[in-house]
C-alpha cells in the first residue's frame, strides 16, 4: 500500500473519531441535566448577558486573564494563532471556485495565517516552560500534558519548515485533500515535513475526544458560566429532581 | 495553643513553595453507624465499595452536568493553583484545587475513559493522568475533600467555570454512599431534621432563650421589642442559623434584625420546626436531604401562614436560600409575590434605610474602624437586590448608613475574589483545628493590613460560621476574638428605636443616614 492511500484511510478515521467522539460527548452534555443553578456569581441576570460572558470567556479568556497573566498570554497567543493557521488552511480543502476562496485566499489572511505558526510556538513555548519550571504546574502535569504540547508544537514547527524552508507540492497536496473529499484517492508528496505534520495532525484528530483536548466544547456547557442568574424569580427543575415531587403533592 | 505552628503572616501575600504531605494527616472524625443510617447511608465501608464508588460515580455523572463537563475539561494550566485558602495556608500541593479534583479525576479517567482504560491495560495509567482506586486514594480523598470549604474561588479563576467545589460535594457523597460520612456533618442534619435546628434546641429551650434577649433589650433600650416565636398569621417567617439563639457575636445580629422589624412595624416571627437557616445538605453535597431541611422551612411557612420569608445572616445558608430554595421547596405561589422570596435580611434593612423608616445615631459606632469579610458563599453563590454585585454593594451600603469608620480590604480579597474564613463547607469543627486555622490565613493577612494600615479595630461578617470562625482563631494570629461583629450588631447599636430614651423624635439631626 502506498503512503497516499494509508494517509487516506487514516484520515477517514481519524475524522471519523473525532466527529463521532466529539458529537458524542457533546450530546451527553446536553442530555445531562444540570438540577441546581450554580453561576459563579457575581452573574448576568438575563440571557443576552450570559451570551456576552461566554464571548469574554470564549473569545478573549477572561477568567484566565484574572488569574494569571502569564498563563493567558500564552494560552491566547496559541489559541489564537491557531484559529489563523487553521483559518488559512481551509485554501488547501476548499475547491478554487469556491465562494470563500476570495477571502480564504487573500493575501493578509494569507500572510497572518502564514507568521501565526511563530507565535502558535511561542505560546506553546510558554506554556511548556511553566510545566517545567514552576513547581505548582509541574505537580498537576501528567506526561500526557507535556506530549499533547510537543505534539501540538510538532504540527507547528513542521508547517513552518513547509513554509519558511522546504516547501511541498502543494498543488499535488490540494488535489489529495480534494480526491479525499470525494473518496477519490490521489498521490500524496512524499517529503517528511508533509508527512510528519499531516501525521501529528491525525494523531491530535483521535486524541481529540478522549482527551482533555474536549475543553473545547465543554466551556460551553459548563454551567457556572452559561446559567442565568434568575433562581429567585424562575424554579428550575430537573426531571430527575421532579421525581421526588410526588410525594410532597401527596402530603401537602 | 495546639500541636501545630499558627502560619506567620506577611505584608505581601506570598505563593509558597509546595510541601507535600503537610496536611496528610488532617481529617475529621468519621461518622459512626448511628449517625449513617438516619441519612441512608450505610453504617461502615462497605464490602465492595471500589464497585460502589464507581457506580455512584456514573450515576451522579448523569445527574449533574456540571460535574461531568469539570471531570472532562480540565487542562491542568494552573490558573487555579495559587487561588484556595487552604493551598496558601498549608503549602500542601493536595490543596490546589486542580490537584484537589485530580485525586477523584484519576479515578474517573481510570475507569470511565478510553484513554485511561487503555493506558491502564498497558500497566501505565498514570501517562494519561488515570489511577487506580484502592484503600490509599479512598484515604485520600477523606482527607483532601474535606480540607475543602466549597467557596468557589477557583471557580472565578478557571478558565472553564470548573468548580472544586461540585466536585468535592460529589466526592463526598460517593464517600457516604459507601460507608464512609463525616460525623460533623452527619450528626447536625439528624439533628436539624429531628429537632428543627442544628443545635437541638427544642421549642421550650427556645422561647426561653428568646424571654431573655426581649428583657435584655428592654432593659437597653426601654422598648419592648418582641421577638416572636410560632406565631401564626404574621407577615414574616425569619429563617436564621441556629447560633444567633446564643453564640456570640450572634446574637447580638438577631437582636439587630428584630430591632428593624420592630421599627418597621411588620409583624414577623420565627418558626421552632424551621429554626435553623444552614442547610447541611449542601455540604455532603445531597440534594436529596437538601431538599428534606428546605421543605422544613415550606411547612413551617404554611402552617403560620406568612406572606414573606427572610434570611438571618448566614453564608452557605443564603445561597442554598437564594439559588436552590425555589427549585428544592418552591413554587412559593401562596407567599406575597411583591417581595423577592426569599429575601435576605440585608435587603430587608437596606430597603428600610432607603425608605427612610429607620434612624441611627452612627457615633454609637465611632469607637470602632470597620471592615467587611465578603463571606464566600454569599459572594459567589448569591446575591441581593436586583443587580449582580447587589451581594457585595447591599451589605456595605448597610454598614455605611450605620456607622462612619469604614475601610475595605485589598481589592483581591474582598468581592468575587473573597477568601474564605477557613471554617466553611461543613468543615466547622474541632477535629480540623489546623486546617482551620492554616485556611485562615489569606483572610487574616488582609485583615492585618488594613488593621496596620487603616487602623481598622473589628471585621464584620453576616455568616454564622464565619462568626463562629473567626471568634476561633483570630487569637492565634495575634487579635482579640471579640474583633468579629455581626453586621446587624452594628444596626442594632445605632438604630434608635421610636420611644427609646435616645428618640429626638421629630428633631432628626442625629438620622445622618447619606
Amino acid at each position: 500500500m502506498s503512503a497516499s492511500v494509508v494517509y487516506a484511510l487514516a484520515f477517514y478515521l481519524a475524522s471519523a473519531i473525532f466527529i463521532i467522539g466529539v458529537v458524542r460527548k457533546i450530546v451527553q452534555y446536553a442530555k445531562i441535566p444540570a438540577p441546581l443553578k450554580i453561576p459563579t456569581m457575581p452573574a448576568p441576570t438575563t440571557q443576552a448577558g450570559v451570551v456576552v460572558r461566554m464571548f469574554t470567556e470564549v473569545v478573549l479568556f477572561n477568567s484566565l486573564f484574572k488569574s494569571n497573566k502569564w498563563i493567558w498570554i500564552f494560552g491566547w497567543m496559541f489559541h489564537f494563532a491557531l484559529l489563523l493557521a487553521v483559518f488559512r488552511h481551509l485554501r488547501y480543502v476548499i475547491p478554487a471556485d469556491s465562494f470563500l476562496m476570495p477571502l480564504i485566499g487573500h493575501e493578509i489572511v494569507q500572510a497572518f495565517g502564514k507568521y501565526a505558526g511563530f507565535a502558535m510556538l511561542a505560546g506553546l513555548g510558554g506554556l511548556f516552560a511553566r510545566r517545567i519550571f514552576v513547581d505548582r504546574v509541574r505537580y498537576i502535569s501528567s506526561p500526557s500534558d507535556y506530549a499533547m504540547l510537543l505534539l501540538i508544537m510538532g504540527i507547528a514547527g513542521t508547517g513552518l519548515m513547509m513554509s519558511f524552508v522546504e516547501h511541498t507540492d502543494i498543488v499535488m497536496l490540494k488535489e489529495f485533500m480534494l480526491g479525499l473529499l470525494i473518496f477519490n484517492i490521489q498521490p500524496l508528496p512524499s517529503d517528511t515535513n508533509l508527512l510528519v505534520h499531516l501525521g501529528l495532525v491525525i494523531a491530535l484528530m483521535i486524541i481529540f475526544p478522549i482527551s482533555k483536548l474536549l475543553h473545547a466544547p465543554g466551556v460551553f456547557f459548563s454551567p457556572t458560566r452559561n446559567q442565568v442568574d434568575n433562581a429567585r424569580t424562575k424554579r428550575h427543575l430537573a426531571p430527575w429532581a421532579a421525581e421526588l415531587e410526588a410525594d410532597r403533592k401527596a402530603g401537602e | 495553643m495546639a500541636d501545630f505552628e499558627t502560619p506567620e503572616l506577611q505584608e505581601y501575600s506570598v505563593v509558597p513553595k509546595l510541601e507535600k504531605g503537610t496536611m496528610a494527616g488532617s481529617a475529621p472524625f468519621i461518622a459512626k453507624p448511628q449517625f449513617q443510617e438516619p441519612l441512608g447511608y450505610p453504617g461502615e465501608l462497605v464490602d465492595n465499595w471500589e464497585e460502589k464508588v464507581i457506580t455512584k460515580m456514573d450515576d451522579l455523572r448523569g445527574k449533574y452536568r456540571g460535574f461531568q463537563v469539570f471531570l472532562d475539561s480540565c487542562v491542568k494550566c494552573g490558573a487555579c493553583t495559587d487561588k484556595c485558602h487552604y493551598y496558601l495556608g498549608t503549602k500542601d500541593p493536595k490543596n490546589m484545587p486542580v490537584a484537589r479534583q485530580d485525586l477523584l479525576r484519576k479515578v474517573y479517567r481510570r475507569y470511565s475513559t478510553f484513554a485511561g482504560k487503555f493506558f491502564g491495560a498497558l500497566g501505565i495509567p498514570g501517562f494519561v493522568g488515570a489511577a487506580d482506586l484502592n484503600k490509599e486514594v479512598l484515604d485520600d480523598w477523606y482527607s483532601y475533600f474535606h480540607q475543602c470549604s466549597q467557596c468557589r474561588r477557583c471557580s472565578v479563576y478557571c478558565p472553564y467555570g470548573i468548580d472544586t467545589a461540585e466536585i468535592s460535594m460529589a466526592a463526598r457523597e460517593i464517600m457516604a454512599t459507601v460507608g464512609v460520612g463525616q460525623k460533623y456533618c452527619n450528626q447536625i442534619i439528624a439533628k436539624a431534621q429531628t429537632i428543627g435546628n442544628n443545635l437541638g434546641l427544642p421549642q421550650p429551650a427556645l422561647l426561653d432563650t428568646l424571654e431573655g434577649l426581649e428583657e435584655e433589650v428592654e432593659e437597653d433600650t426601654g422598648v419592648a421589642v418582641k421577638f416572636p416565636l410560632d406565631q401564626k398569621g404574621c407577615d414574616i417567617l425569619l429563617i436564621t442559623p441556629s447560633a444567633d439563639f446564643f453564640a456570640e457575636p450572634h446574637v447580638d445580629g438577631l437582636m439587630g434584625y428584630a430591632k428593624v422589624f420592630h421599627e418597621s412595624g411588620i409583624s414577623w416571627t420565627m418558626s421552632s420546626s424551621a429554626s435553623e437557616a444552614a442547610n447541611f445538605g449542601m455540604f455532603i453535597g445531597s440534594y436529596e436531604t437538601m431538599r428534606t431541611l428546605s421543605l422544613r422551612i415550606r411547612e413551617a411557612a404554611l402552617e403560620l401562614g406568612v406572606k414573606r420569608i427572610i434570611f438571618g445572616e448566614c453564608g452557605h445558608a443564603w445561597r442554598v436560600a437564594y439559588s436552590f430554595l425555589n427549585t428544592l421547596a418552591g413554587p412559593w405561589d401562596f407567599l406575597d409575590q411583591n417581595y423577592p422570596i426569599p429575601q435576605h435580611i440585608c435587603e430587608f434593612t437596606n430597603d428600610m434605610i432607603e425608605k427612610d423608616e429607620l434612624k441611627f445615631d452612627k457615633s454609637a459606632n465611632d469607637h470602632m474602624t470597620l471592615t467587611f469579610h465578603d463571606s464566600c458563599n454569599v459572594a459567589r453563590g448569591s446575591r441581593m437586590g436586583d443587580k449582580p454585585g447587589g451581594q457585595m454593594d447591599i451589605p456595605r451600603a448597610v454598614i455605611k448608613a450605620v456607622c462612619n469608620n469604614y475601610v475595605d480590604m485589598p481589592n483581591d480579597t474582598i468581592g468575587e475574589a473573597t477568601f474564605c474564613c477557613g471554617g466553611g463547607g461543613g468543615l466547622l469543627t474541632d477535629d480540623l483545628m489546623e486546617l482551620r486555622v492554616k485556611g485562615a490565613q489569606p483572610r487574616m493577612e488582609a485583615y492585618k493590613s488594613t488593621v496596620d494600615n487603616s487602623g481598622v479595630t473589628n471585621l464584620v461578617a453576616i455568616c454564622a460560621i464565619c462568626k463562629s470562625q473567626f471568634t476561633k482563631v483570630l487569637p492565634y494570629y495575634g487579635f482579640g476574638m471579640t474583633d468579629i461583629l455581626s453586621l446587624h450588631q452594628l444596626v442594632s447599636d445605632a438604630i434608635i428605636l421610636t420611644g427609646s430614651e435616645d428618640d429626638t423624635s421629630e428633631d432628626s439631626d442625629t438620622n445622618e443616614s447619606e
